[in-house]
């Protein structure tokens, strides 16, 4: 009972799959990709109670093997054994939303064709219990001919029954040839009948159906009131990850400076004192403050994926986005990006057509990414006054809501604009999905799913953007000044070199030098651009500075330049990540060029604007 | 026997069962088969039955149609496919 074993979790979208898979492994699991193609494999691993070891492979959902997107393609060849490197699953693992059980029977049926050992979970056998769904699990596995077992992947022990099960798995158990090729219509009927006949026969519906999700529905989904509250939930989603964040970011904010003074007190006078507070120090920590508000961020999207409501917005928002030349589909990923492009624009794998893809890839960066906000958080606080609009409404979190409708916008004209380019007679292709029951959330998947971004988000601040930060402070502190210079150190040092250089471009968006110096190492990452003001500015001005970045650049900078800047990262066109997994994802260069080029366009040509209107209008 | 009608034409509130899967009758973009296999994958086969739950605010398109106990959301041009009455 000791050998390990190899299980896939197979199961259609919607089946709680992933909250099992969270359930089973926790923390132990992590994501790469498939060789050669960009489909997310997620592992993990788990001991059973008899000390079992068991490696698992959550694939992509799928409502059949045929394979018609990359991540189905991927779930096929797995279950069939055919990938390179990757062991052949000992047993695979179906998923089923217990209180719905008709696709994944059927999915189940086909499963079965593949001739490996299989094992069905009813996920959120609780749910259907209490809804009194009445479940013969013998009859079930009879019929099926595969053992049954149920979950509970929300609650603390729910897992019990499926780990009891795979303690006396045997894995040399029966495995013979797959039979399976792709169904034609005339087969695929043939097993939806199956398996509603036995859904008929094990099942029995409750007597009084559960019309909840209904009743929440007819509110949600009513055309006036659904785009209200879709606008309320993005309106509340915005302040609160501006105004909640606040005290948490000050402690932070805080800490690091607490921090940075200490270092100053300990360390003598000198290079290594500049390198630690202003370099490490100010620079990781100005980055590391905005902790809260991805988490924050994070904890919507996933409470509304969780929740269901995901699926209806795609419904609501189907015929707007079509009207820009958007699939329905597109608006999950568009969601993704408010956090990162980056998955974003991986997330755009579940829109099969190849043209309604690539549209949302290239109008993916446009949406206002979790980076942008250091940037936007602190030429707001500094610019624009603390106080209520109308009583109630937070005049910064306003203008947020703004830049984040302008980001909106200019994506859905960009589409706009594609669509006529790349033919007018184009065909939109269909919009298909299902509208899940809602569901309450669970905490412990949503602990995790933030727990993994935020910790994806430290890595980079540990990596990428705290090296980026050293390089930094080298252009800033090097070389050093001549004996008896009269202006401050930074004059003299390489960044002011650089950034003179491209000063005389950015200038007629009222871009001076320093700002110039921050958008280069932003390549790497848009919020190390805060960063760099701060190394910037605190190098210039001594280490009160550092503090108050805030105050520094309003004393600096006229209004009309902050406008202007805040206009350029609605656009904001370097971010070499999102570039790369462009290129990545289109397998051309040509696209990762397009989306570079029709951004930075952009962003010269509204920042201009923006710059010279506000001059024109007396605020310069 | 009963009047059928394409469920791509049905009002918001309709009630009814699938006679047939025609796509013949559809102008989707999608190959016929490929069409006729996504319907059936999401539970749209024959005897379902279908109930028109919600329309979309522009066009009254798309539709969430209730088919069984789940529900799906589809374009009406799609929905043009299946025969219900």
């Amino acid at each position: 009972m000791t050998t390990s074993l190899n299980l896939t979790l197979v199961g259609t979208p919607n089946s709680g799959k992933t909250a099992l898979f969270n359930a089973l492994t926790g923390s132990r699991q992590r994501s790469a990709n498939y060789p050669g193609v960009t489909v997310e494999r997620k592992s993990g691993a788990f001991v059973t109670p008899a000390g079992r070891s068991v490696a698992i492979v959550d694939l992509p959902g799928t409502y059949s093997l045929r394979g018609r997107s990359p991540d189905e393609e991927i779930t096929r060849e797995v279950v069939l054994g055919g990938i390179r490197n990757e062991a052949v699953p000992d047993c695979i693992v179906c998923v089923a939303d217990a209180t719905n059980l008709r696709l994944s029977v059927r999915l189940v049926l086909e499963l079965k064709r593949v001739g490996r050992p299989m094992l069905l979970v009813l996920n959120m056998i609780d749910l259907a219990r209490h809804r009194g769904i009445k479940i013969e699990l013998d009859r079930l596995a009879t019929e099926l001919g595969i053992p049954v077992t149920t979950s509970v992947s929300v609650r603390k022990g729910g897992t019990a029954d499926l780990l009891q099960h795979l303690d006396t798995f045997d894995p040399a158990g029966e495995v013979t040839a797959s039979t399976w090729k792709p169904l034609s219509t005339h087969e695929l009927r043939a097993l939806q009948r199956d398996a509603d006949r036995i859904i008929a026969d094990a099942v029995t519906p409750p007597s009084k159906p559960d019309n909840l999700t209904t009743r929440i529905d007819s509110v949600v989904l009513q055309p006036a009131s659904g785009l209200l509250i879709l606008l309320a939930i993005l309106f509340v989603m915005f302040q609160a990850v501006f105004s909640w964040a606040q005290p948490l970011m000050e402690l932070l904010s805080s800490s690091f400076a607490w921090l940075g003074q200490l270092v100053h007190a300990m360390l003598p006078d000198g290079l290594l004192q500049s390198f630690v507070q202003n370099g490490v120090i100010s620079g990781v920590g100005s980055v590391v403050v905005f902790l809260p508000q991805i988490v924050i961020l994070f904890f919507f999207i996933l409470m509304l994926e969780d929740f269901g409501y995901m699926a209806r917005a795609a419904f609501l928002m189907d015929r707007i986005m079509g009207g820009a030349g958007l699939h329905g589909r597109a608006f999950i990923p568009l969601l993704s990006s408010f956090a990162c492009a980056i998955p974003g624009i991986m997330a755009a794998r579940v829109i099969d057509n190849r043209r309604d893809r690539l549209t949302t890839i290239l109008i993916a960066p446009l949406m206002t990414c979790s980076a942008r906000i250091p940037v936007y958080t602190l030429i707001i606080s500094a610019f624009v006054p603390q106080r209520e609009v109308f009583g109630w409404i937070n005049l910064q979190g306003l203008v947020m809501f703004g830049l984040y409708a302008a980001g909106i916008t200019s994506a859905l004209a960009v589409s706009f604009v594609v669509k006529f380019v790349l033919g007018r007679d184009y065909e939109p292709s269909p919009f298909m999905m299902e509208l899940p029951d809602y569901k309450l959330p669970r905490p412990k998947s949503i602990a995790l799913g933030i727990y993994m971004r935020a910790k994806a988000f430290l890595y980079r601040a540990g990596t990428t953007i705290f090296s980026m930060m050293v390089l930094i402070w080298f252009l800033a502190s090097f070389p050093q000044p001549p004996a008896g210079a009269q202006d401050p150190a930074i004059n003299y040092s390489l960044a002011a070199i650089i950034g003179h250089a491209i000063e005389p471009a950015l200038a007629p968006l009222g871009f001076n030098w320093q700002i110039a110096v921050a958008l280069i190492p932003g390549m790497a990452a848009r919020e190390v651009a805060v960063a760099a003001l701060g190394t910037v500015y605190a190098i210039e001005g001594g280490k009160e500075a550092a503090d108050r970045i805030g105050e520094v650049l309003a004393s600096n900078w006229s209004f009309a330049t902050a406008i202007s800047l805040l206009v350029w990262y609605i656009f904001a066109p370097q971010c070499a990540s999102t570039l790369a997994v462009i290129r990545r994802e289109t397998g051309s260069w040509k696209w990762m060029a397009v989306t570079f080029g029709y951004m930075l366009a952009l962003a010269y040509a509204a920042s201009f604007l923006a710059y010279n209107i506000v001059r024109a209008l007396g605020a310069g | 026997m009963t009047k059928t009608l394409l469920l791509g034409q049905a009002p918001r509130g309709f009630i009814g069962r699938i006679r047939s899967i025609d796509v013949a009758a559809c102008s989707s973009v999608l190959a016929p088969t490929e069409l006729e296999s996504r319907l059936i994958e999401m539970g749209f086969v024959e005897d379902a039955r279908v109930e028109i739950l919600h329309e979309g605010m522009f066009g009254r398109d798309p539709i969430a149609v209730r088919v069984n106990n789940a529900t799906v959301a589809i374009r009406r041009r799609e929905a043009m496919a299946i025969i219900v009455d």
